[in-house]
């Protein structure tokens, strides 16, 4: 059970059931969907960036307690960092669920988001848990559509 | 009767523990586990007999070649079709269901066409047909579900028509469980001479198959899902359709003569095994039926019939869980869900436990549409469960639900 116990943390299952930011945001200048065709997980990512800045971000979707807390905490965490520094916690966070070795600042660096290197012990859970990272990169990449207002 | 302790001690595996507790194994209709006697059936053949099949004339090849082909009679015996020519050995049902697309409906359909199959479907008996469709122009048919799990097979005298080339369904739902009356749909599509392919993949672990009795067109089946290796199963096709069809892929084994002009095709139903078969998976998958025979098809469907009826008593008295597919006739599969409670975490806590359970869509993404929703966890029982493995799953859940509650 302990393993099952640092998988799913307080902190997890609370995400999970009262998610963060858990909405369509009106004004953005970004936006991407993610699935998981494996688990039908599904998860819809906005983002308003000023000036290289993450003023907002919010999602909307259905999945499991790992990818909907994932995606609750990451829209918490990432409010208000720079572009720059959010592609550098992708790579963090990524190397944190799939059991790679991180430094002490890195791990500093992710404060809250260090739950989720419960995963690691769960290969078939990663997916679940770097979905939303995997959209925001998309959603990043993806050409900035102008603030859709529908 | 099933004698439960012997029956255990030949499956390996069952003995196992995972993460400390006993392995309970109900993933079952995702893939069979195996017994010693298949096992060893591979061990002997390496062993004792192998070499390749059919072309040589040294000592071991016979003997490969007389095993390969006993495995044929095997198949013919187990399923009771009236020739081993109607036996072509596949790497699986979805091979199966291919090569019936390519080799024998494709040739003959014309725009406007219809191949008529059901909402219950998993993807290998929807995804071949499309393809063919999207190929000739013809158009896909879908005999709809009811909300209990069950065809509404009152929409089968609208759906047939003179435009059906073939009605391809499955005789046994994997993610509902569900037992399709195909009796009802071959003697209803035999009357306006469309032939009938039924996905056998799930049945024919679970209850006696007679082709010959339901008069089906074709009958595919997986050896892994009755306790056989992976990689081979068998397409049965009646003998007038084998002659007409084309041959599936060209290669050595399925020819007479080979010049660069014209090729002379072997005869049925070598004709649609090209290059060296799965000489292993064929004979390991007929130690698995002999298994299977000597048990018995209907001893072993009396006591998983007492299991399904345990564990859906038992599962729906779990407060929030509700059981998706509930047919009155059904085979050992039971989906389900649980109030704000996604399956795949249901799945990795119940894997804690060492409970084996399938969660997600089960390759039958129309149904879970059917009932909105994106997963499932499924039990799927063999008869190798028990009574009190059924108890262990119950406890299994009521963990999760405390951990996640």
């Amino acid at each position: 059970m302990s393993e099952l116990r640092e998988l799913y943390q307080e902190v997890i299952l609370d995400h999970n059931k009262n998610p963060r930011n858990f909405k369509k945001l009106e004004l953005h200048s970004h936006h991407a969907n993610g699935h998981n065709p494996l688990c039908g997980d599904k998860l819809e990512l906005f983002l308003d960036v000023v000036e290289g800045i993450i003023k907002d971000i919010s999602f909307v979707g259905s999945g499991c307690a790992i990818s909907t807390s994932s995606a609750s905490l990451m829209t918490q965490f990432l409010k208000g960092k720079s572009i720059a520094e959010t592609r550098h916690y992708f790579e963090y966070f990524h190397d944190l669920v799939t059991g790679k070795e991180l430094d002490e600042e890195a791990l500093e660096g992710l404060g809250k988001l260090a739950v989720f290197a419960g995963v690691q012990e769960f290969p078939a859970r990663v997916k679940c848990a770097s979905l939303s990272w995997h959209t925001l990169i998309n959603a990043l990449d993806s050409v900035d559509e102008p603030a859709a207002t529908e | 009767m099933i004698d439960i302790n012997k029956v255990r001690s030949d499956f390996p595996i069952l003995g196992t523990k995972v993460y400390g507790k006993p392995l309970v194994y109900v993933d079952n209709a995702a893939s069979t586990q195996k017994p010693q006697q298949v096992i060893d059936s591979i061990t002997d053949l390496y062993s004792n007999h192998y070499a390749n099949i059919h072309r040589g004339v040294h000592h071991l090849s016979q003997k490969s070649t007389a095993l390969y082909e006993g495995a044929r009679e095997t198949v013919k015996n187990f399923i009771n079709a009236s020739k081993v020519e109607e036996i072509v050995f596949v790497r699986g049902t979805t091979e199966g269901v291919n090569l019936v697309a390519s080799s024998y409906l494709e040739p003959q359909l014309e725009p406007g066409d219809e191949i008529l199959i059901s909402e219950m479907e998993h993807h290998s008996n929807i995804i071949p047909w499309q393809l063919t469709a999207e190929r000739t122009g013809a158009l896909l048919k879908i005999i709809p579900l009811l909300e209990n799990g069950e065809l509404d097979l009152s929409a089968l005298p609208d759906l047939l028509s003179p435009r059906v080339k073939l009605v391809a369904v499955t005789h046994m739902s994997n993610s509902l469980g569900t037992i399709n009356d195909v009796s009802l749909i071959i003697e209803q599509a035999h009357a306006l001479d469309i032939p009938v392919l039924i996905d056998g993949a799930q049945s024919i672990a679970h209850m006696p198959i007679d082709v010959q009795k339901l008069d089906c067109d074709f009958f595919v089946f997986s050896g892994h899902k009755i306790y056989g290796p992976t990689g081979i199963g068998a397409l049965y096709a009646k003998e007038k359709h084998l002659l007409n069809m084309k041959p599936y892929q060209g290669g050595g084994d399925m020819i007479l003569n080979v010049s660069f002009e014209k090729t002379e095709y072997n005869d049925i139903p070598y004709k649609f095994e090209a290059g060296t078969p799965n000489i292993e998976g064929t004979i390991g998958m007929a130690a698995a039926l002999d298994y299977v025979s000597e048990l018995g098809i209907e001893a072993i469907d009396a006591y998983e019939q007492e299991l399904l009826a345990y564990a859906s008593k038992q599962f729906s008295e779990i407060e929030g869980l509700q059981i998706i597919g509930t047919a009155p006739n059904k085979g050992c599969i039971i989906s389900f869900v649980l109030d704000g409670i996604h399956p795949h975490d249901v799945g990795t806590i119940m894997d804690m436990e060492g409970v084996a359970v399938r969660t997600g869509h089960h390759c039958t993404q129309p149904v879970m549409d059917y009932y909105n929703i994106s997963a499932t966890t499924r039990v799927s029982l063999s008869f190798y469960n028990t009574i009190n493995e059924i108890d262990e799953i119950t406890k299994a859940i009521t963990k999760v639900k405390e951990l996640m509650g």
